[in-house]
């Protein structure tokens, strides 16, 4: 692994199945790299092995499908919200709790900065481990995690702060103490309030855009993925499970949703597609993050350009105009 | 106008009674109480079991008439018809889908918006019927009760939206539909900066996308008795957990008393109802 966060696991991820192919030629890198005192046929053939390896990468990345990027998107090594905030912020300020229940560790919020922009950062994070994972729920935020963003993002318009939002969950808590807590009516007042902000909001998928658990936090001026994350109106699991009957055909469902980085593009629904190095985000993580800061500062600065009293009307036309129907 | 079909045959198949010319939809048996009663005296009673109550569902034309003083209701947006954006295709293609939905409800979409008057009132009314694709949301649906609410904030009408769905947001449509629910949370914005009031009624099922959108954001949240309201299914929740539901879990019942229903109303008094809230909030 490129670099060594001090969240990284201990024990290495097996590679994806369409990945094999990569690792198996790194491992003859590795030996070939091993010896000691190489002969200039050795030092040949590390040249081309790494050629190869960088044209087999391209060849494999370039046309995922949409299954696959569904793996690589909640790849356990891929960077998450924890990440980020190491490698891409230059301070975080971790503000807890939404004064109302509790706190809740699927969303992130604080005061976050980036060079010289002051932010009110939101973000949902997974964790990595199990003990993480547990912590943090997998990313699936409670009702309370979405009151707690709303009451982050008032604070930032108060003070005129921009808010980036870290998009990563398969969706929100679908258990039933979500449900006693009023889990959709804190999604659609999360909607509501985002709409009406005179802030500038970036919005970033990390990984899993899980539908309206994913959108409580993704109304926002500029909207951003980076390349092999999926956003999606429900899970490639759920579909299958409703339209097909069965899970199996998930990869199928995948397909039909059209939710790739590269289709909502074309769809319209999202502004900007974040590039990842080669091999997707997991294989370096300082290579995401340094892309990602550069893109959530451009991007900020060019909405900073937009008078504040005329960014509310033009988030409002950006969702407006968003649909597709006929008039006959 | 469509009825609600009886179920003649498991009828037949629970009592043993073999058909013996009974014309078809002349009877229907109650889900609640087990009652076969006559379609008839259901009709004549709101769609609602003369036995024990129960609250049926009702076709989005027979709401209209329930609802809306009589022939006072002007239904806009009929030229927005349904597309196929993503070319979606499970067991059979989307497009077909919508051709067949459209040739067994009468409906073009799962939404009917327009102006009319309840008991005099003036006001803009919109439903989503979850007889059409599990009354589930996507770019018709979107945009023809984005269109409802940016008309009564410029009219400065109240706005009651009725929602049915036990679809949420439409897979068949992707993103989009979930964008839906951006669109109308962020009109609702608007309406709501104007200074506009929503009654939002929420009907069995609602649930999903369309719960945690436009459904959950009135002023006030009226629900009729029973209905499942909720954000993930009752199967998705149980399987999330693994345990047994409570009896009763998800019903508007339940939510009033968790606190996000904030009156359940009997399908005979939601005129009134609606009427009295109307005055109270100088509409």
């Amino acid at each position: 692994m490129a670099d060594a966060s001090n969240r990284r696991k201990k024990v290495p991820t097996p590679p994806l199945p369409f990945e094999k192919p990569i690792f198996e030629l790194e491992k003859q890198l590795q030996q070939l790299e091993s010896q000691l005192d190489p002969s200039p046929a050795t030092k040949d053939a590390v040249r081309s092995l790494r050629l190869e390896i960088t044209r087999k990468k391209r060849e494999v990345f370039d046309d995922l499908d949409a299954w696959q990027t569904v793996q690589v998107a909640r790849h356990p090594d891929r960077p998450q919200t924890l990440d980020y905030l190491e490698l891409v912020f230059d301070e975080f300020v971790e503000l807890h709790g939404d004064r109302a229940y509790r706190d809740d560790r699927a969303m992130l919020t604080g005061f976050g900065r980036l060079s010289d922009e002051k932010v009110m950062f939101i973000g949902q994070h997974k964790g990595r481990d199990l003990q993480e994972r547990t912590e943090h729920n997998y990313g699936m935020v409670h009702p309370e995690g979405y009151r707690k963003a709303i009451l982050r993002m008032e604070t930032a318009a108060r003070f005129g702060l921009p808010i980036v939002c870290f998009i990563d969950t398969p969706g929100a808590w679908p258990g039933p103490d979500a449900e006693e807590r009023g889990q959709a009516w804190l999604i659609a007042e999360s909607l509501r309030d985002m709409a009406n902000l005179d802030t500038p909001i970036v919005c970033v998928v990390i990984g899993e855009g899980g539908s309206g658990g994913a959108l409580g936090i993704g109304i926002g001026d500029h909207i951003a993925m980076l390349q092999f994350s999926y956003y999606s109106v429900i899970s490639p699991e759920g579909c299958a499970g409703i339209l097909w009957k069965s899970v199996e055909h998930r990869d199928k469902a995948a397909r039909a949703l059209r939710f790739t980085s590269r289709d909502l593009m074309k769809l319209g629904v999202v502004d900007e597609v974040i590039p990842e190095p080669l091999g997707g985000a997991h294989r370096d993580h300082r290579a995401m993050a340094t892309a990602l800061k550069g893109s959530l500062i451009a991007a900020i600065k060019d909405l900073r350009q937009i008078p504040r009293d005329q960014l509310v009307d033009r988030r409002y036309e950006k969702f407006r105009r968003m649909g597709v129907f006929q008039e006959t | 106008m469509s009825r609600v079909k009886p179920d003649v045959e498991s009828w037949q198949q629970k009592t043993g009674m073999a058909k013996r010319g009974v014309p078809e939809g002349l009877w229907t048996q109650c889900p609640e109480c087990k009652a076969t009663v006559f379609q008839r005296s259901v009709d004549e009673n709101q769609n609602v079991c003369p036995e024990c109550d129960y609250h049926f569902t009702v076709p989005g034309s027979v709401r209209v008439q329930q609802l809306l003083d009589t022939d006072s209701f002007e239904e806009w947006f009929t030229e927005l018809q349904p597309a196929d954006p993503l070319g979606f295709v499970d067991k059979k293609p989307y497009a077909e889908r919508l051709k067949t939905e459209q040739k067994r409800t009468g409906l073009s979409e799962a939404c009917i918006a327009g102006k009319g008057y309840m008991r005099g009132r003036p006001l803009v009314f919109a439903l989503t019927d979850s007889n059409f694709i599990m009354g589930s949301m996507g770019s018709v649906v979107g945009e023809k009760l984005t269109r409802a609410i940016e008309a009564a904030t410029r009219m400065k009408l109240p706005l009651i939206i009725l929602s049915g769905s036990g679809g949420g947001a439409r897979m068949h449509e992707g993103i989009l539909s979930l964008m839906q629910m951006g669109k109308t949370s962020a009109a609702l914005a608007r309406f709501r900066e104007a200074g506009g009031l929503y009654i939002s009624i929420l009907t069995n099922p609602t649930m999903g996308g369309v719960a945690a959108s436009f459904a959950a954001l009135g002023d006030v949240i009226l629900a009729e008795p029973k209905a499942l309201i909720g954000f993930a299914g009752p199967r998705v929740v149980q399987a999330t957990v693994n345990e047994k539901l409570p009896p009763g879990f998800q019903t508007s019942e339940f939510l009033l008393k968790y606190g996000f229903v904030d009156r359940i109303v009997h399908r005979h008094n939601l005129r009134s109802e609606i009427a009295r809230i109307i005055d109270y909030c100088g509409g």
